[in-house]
């Protein structure tokens, strides 16, 4: 055996980090000049793998730090920090259209670094590494506590930050996929805000009576929030995406119980037949259905079906209304949902309005619509069921790699100023600087 | 006037702190939430209101069930920020800007039994700190905490095996790197102290080392010839494993287990370290035909029978009387016949063993013989026996029960607090240099280049 090659070595600072912090990987110890691939690999959920890699030149000291030498090609390219994890993607062979989505967020992501002779392409699987290491990614900080919610009827999970409290509150909504995901209210009782993950789609309610929940349901996640001991009751704010956005604004804008301290929509839309339940705003998008298109890969966009953008009153949420700071973010290439078209919108009305100082709208050229916490793989496309269609479509959400995984890095780190601004009033946060 | 003046902003902003917090309590953070022992944090306290006087504290409860804390009295800047790892402590456990203060200057709870150590026997799970933030200095415990969080440090990096050894004998855990190797490896020993300690060899696994934690007291071995195959055989162990390079093991040992060290590299015909790391370094090796068990048995009894000095906390110090043993030469192992690059590692406070003549003499002995070159020395004022790695407590004194006797007695090992931690602090990141540039740099490999 070569004794050369067994003596590189590769770390990964910090080995267990959260989600959204970033590390530095470091090849030390090989030839200076040597040619290297630093591959990341990982096993998700569902048994399928995603893979990342880059390639490198080690310098005269036989180093390679990724945070400051650049990937001359590979899946990313450039001086890229985080590049072995946004750029993961099935390995070749895996089925189509998958999306990367944790379930279990009570378990880190592993996934496995390791450096290769040579500047590889393919066929990792039959080489040998010169060395690997493995990387811990959670979505949980110690101490946080993950406390399932059925109370009213509801079908949630809500996390509370270590520590005593008393903690802001957050209201957190995912999109026309239903289901309970956890993912993004973990992370964010990391951060220190007292984070519900709502159902409001597929909740135990609707599955057993095959009815959509109304307004109350909403209100009732508010109560629960609010009236918890470790919870600032007079500090709550509510973050969706997607579908989500709709439910945030309805809510934000109309509900006599909810009165949030901070509103934060994620690719979403303000038209919506206003006083509509959920499920009328549902049946609303479905009756333009007919407007779907589809790409040259037979991946369906939906983002016409909300457009063009009524000029109608009743069918838009009165955005003139709001009391409370909004924060939009908006991928220029949703092809799911015009966030853009109704960014425009909104900020128009809230102008005539005059409540315009509330609005805070970052906008992001080449991101997609699934803008989520950062370091995880863009998708471009996959395979989607809504609540309503019955089977499987592959669905373009747009965006290109690289800018959209910019955009997720940049906007949560803003969302969460946002939130640290509007919920605890703080001043110069300092402690996001890590991210 | 002016004191009244200072106490009285005191107790307004303590007021005003105590209104914001039923809104808007103070953020606290650590960064990173979870790391090994050996890395640093940052602690970083938010939103309190300007210049408002505060306690950062850690509690940690440990394994034995006791409670060990520190902490640091500050007070905040005018955008209400306390920072551990830039600001001073005004007093507490630990005064100055020490960021991690909050961990080395750690000592059990007022009110705990006394002599107590602490030591993490099961590596596989973290070491859970819980970090505080109270309100005002004085008094501080007296209300609940304003924020806190908790923060995991560990032992074994992520992906790290973890094997029961019990083959040829030998008994001990095998720590092995995540990754295809092929790895250095490391025989680790602790001291007189006895049981099975893992925390060393797991930390120096994460570090790229296949280590093994060695057993080897209270074995009672039959002769000394059989307790020395018993070192080689465990050394072979490492030695002949699939993932180990066989000409890149070292041995690490502590007090006691650097005597283990000093002889195996002295004396073995069969195995060859490729470098030592001798901490506290013993070489007392009298009379052939004993045992280390039984020369260690022996050492303590008659530090005892001779009512070796004890102080006046009554304290037991081993220091001087084995002094007296070591001057004589036929009591010392030959360490002018060892051929590999050596560490020695010591405290010039240490009042457990005389390391510091030990050292000398170990200096001189391979000056003698002309291995001066292999010989690197740290020695450090103010710092005891138990020299550990990086943000683990000092204690200066600890509990200790007689193997044979279950008598307790209470050793003195030395150091000073803040002096001690630095030492532990500074000799780890040069013990890990020392190995890295031998096992996995090394001489052969320049040539080949």
């Amino acid at each position: 055996m070569d004794r050369k090659q067994c003596c590189v070595k590769l770390s990964v600072q910090p080995s267990r980090g959260l989600m959204d912090e970033k590390f530095i990987v470091l090849v030390q110890n090989a030839l200076p000049g040597s040619q290297l691939t630093i591959r990341a690999l990982h096993q998700c959920e569902d048994g399928h793998s995603w893979e990342a890699f880059g390639h490198y030149t080690a310098d005269t000291t036989g180093t390679i730090n990724v945070s400051e030498d650049p990937s001359i090609r590979g899946t990313y390219s450039g001086v890229e920090q985080m590049g072995l994890l946004w750029s993961l993607r099935p390995i070749p062979g895996s089925k189509p259209g998958l999306r990367m989505r944790k379930k279990n967020i009570q378990t880190p992501m592993e996934v496995t670094i390791s450096v290769y002779q040579g500047h590889q392409t393919e066929g990792f699987a039959d080489l040998v590494p010169l060395s690997g290491v493995v990387v811990e990614r959670w979505y949980m900080a110690p101490g946080v506590r993950r406390i399932p919610v059925t109370e009213g009827g509801l079908t949630a999970t809500l996390f509370l930050p270590s520590g005593p409290g008393p903690f802001p509150g957050l209201l957190d909504l995912w999109g026309g996929g239903g289901q309970l995901v956890e993912y993004r209210a973990a992370l964010l009782a990391s951060h220190g805000f007292a984070s519900m993950a709502i159902d409001y789609l597929t909740s135990k309610f609707t599955m057993e009576t095959g009815k959509m929940v109304d307004n109350q349901y909403f209100e009732t996640a508010y109560r629960v929030l609010q009236q918890h001991p470790q919870v600032c009751g007079s500090k709550i704010a509510m973050i969706g995406l997607s579908f989500g956005t709709s439910m945030t604004l309805k809510m934000a804008i109309y509900s006599e119980v909810i009165k949030l301290s901070a509103a934060v929509c994620i690719s979403g839309s303000h038209v919506q037949p206003v006083e509509g339940s959920v499920e009328e705003i549902m049946g609303f998008f479905q009756k333009n259905a007919g407007k779907t298109r589809f790409n040259e890969k037979n991946e369906a966009i939906w983002r016409d079906l909300l457009l063009p953008i009524p000029t109608d009153p009743s069918l838009k949420a009165d955005v003139g209304r709001l009391q409370c700071p909004l924060l939009l973010v908006v991928g220029e290439d949703d092809q799911n949902w015009p966030a853009q078209e109704s960014a425009l919108d909104i900020k128009e009305m809230m102008a005539r309005a005059g409540n315009s100082h509330l609005l805070t709208v970052l906008s992001y050229p080449n991101a997609g619509h699934l803008i989520e916490p950062p370091y995880t793989p863009h998708a471009r496309s996959s395979t989607f069921k809504t609540v309503e269609i019955q089977e499987k479509v592959m669905c373009l959400w747009g965006g290109q790699t690289v800018e959209h995984s910019r955009a997720q890095e940049d906007a949560w780190k803003k969302i969460l100023v946002f939130l640290r601004e509007n919920l605890y009033g703080g001043r110069n946060p300092t402690s996001f600087s890590h991210l | 006037p002016k004191q009244w003046a200072v106490l009285k902003r005191d107790e307004e902003c303590m007021k005003l702190l105590s209104a914001m917090t039923q809104v808007v309590p103070p953020i606290l953070s650590v960064t990173p939430c979870r790391a090994l022992v050996d890395e640093k944090f940052k602690v970083l306290v938010e939103n309190l209101p300007p210049g408002c006087p505060v306690t950062v504290r850690s509690l940690h409860h440990s394994e034995d069930k006791d409670d060990w804390e520190a902490y640091g009295h500050y007070v905040s800047d005018h955008s209400g920020v306390v920072s551990v790892s830039e600001d001073l402590s005004y007093g507490g456990t630990y005064t100055g800007k020490e960021p991690m203060g909050l961990l080395w200057s750690m000592r059990p709870v007022p009110g705990s039994r006394p002599g107590l150590r602490l030591r993490k026997m099961n590596v596989c799970t973290p070491m859970l700190v819980t970090i505080s933030v109270h309100s005002g200095h004085e008094g501080f415990r007296d209300q609940a905490p304003l924020a806190s969080v908790l923060t995991e440090r560990w032992y074994m990096a992520p992906g790290i095996r973890r094997i029961n050894i019990n083959e040829q004998g030998v008994q001990g855990t095998l720590f092995i790197p995540p990754g295809p190797g092929p790895f250095p490896g490391l025989l680790d020993m602790w001291g007189g102290g006895g049981g099975l300690l893992e925390s060393r060899a797991a930390l120096l696994a994460s570090h790229g080392y296949v280590s093994l934690a060695l057993d080897y007291l209270g074995f009672d071995q039959e002769s000394e010839n059989l307790e020395f195959k018993y070192f080689e055989t465990a050394f072979n162990i490492i030695k002949d494993h699939p993932q180990v390079m066989p000409d890149r093991v070292g041995i690490f040992g502590l007090s006691l287990g650097s005597l283990v060290a000093v002889t195996l590299a002295a004396y073995s015909t069969i195995v060859k370290p490729c470098c030592i790391v001798c901490i506290s370094c013993n070489h007392y090796y009298p009379a052939r035909g004993s045992t280390v068990t039984s020369k260690f048995e022996g050492v303590t009894r008659w530090v005892l029978s001779l009512s070796a000095r004890v102080n006046e906390d009554n304290q037991v110090i081993w220091k001087d009387v084995a002094l007296e043993f070591i001057t004589d030469p036929s009591n010392i192992a030959e360490v002018g016949r060892i051929n590999c690059p050596t560490l020695l590692v010591n405290g010039c406070d240490d009042q457990n063993w005389p390391t510091v003549e030990t050292a000398e003499d170990v200096a001189r002995l391979m000056r003698e013989a002309g291995k001066e070159h292999l010989l690197s020395r740290l020695a450090y004022p103010d710092t005891g026996h138990l020299i550990e790695p990086p943000f683990s407590p000092h204690f200066r004194a600890t509990t200790f029960v007689m193997r044979s006797s279950k008598e307790k007695v209470i050793l003195l090992w030395g150091g000073q607090t803040k002096p001690h931690s630095d030492a532990q602090e500074d000799s780890w990141r040069k013990i890990l240099s020392f190995l890295q540039f031998h096992l996995y740099c090394g001489p052969n490999l320049k040539a080949k280049i």
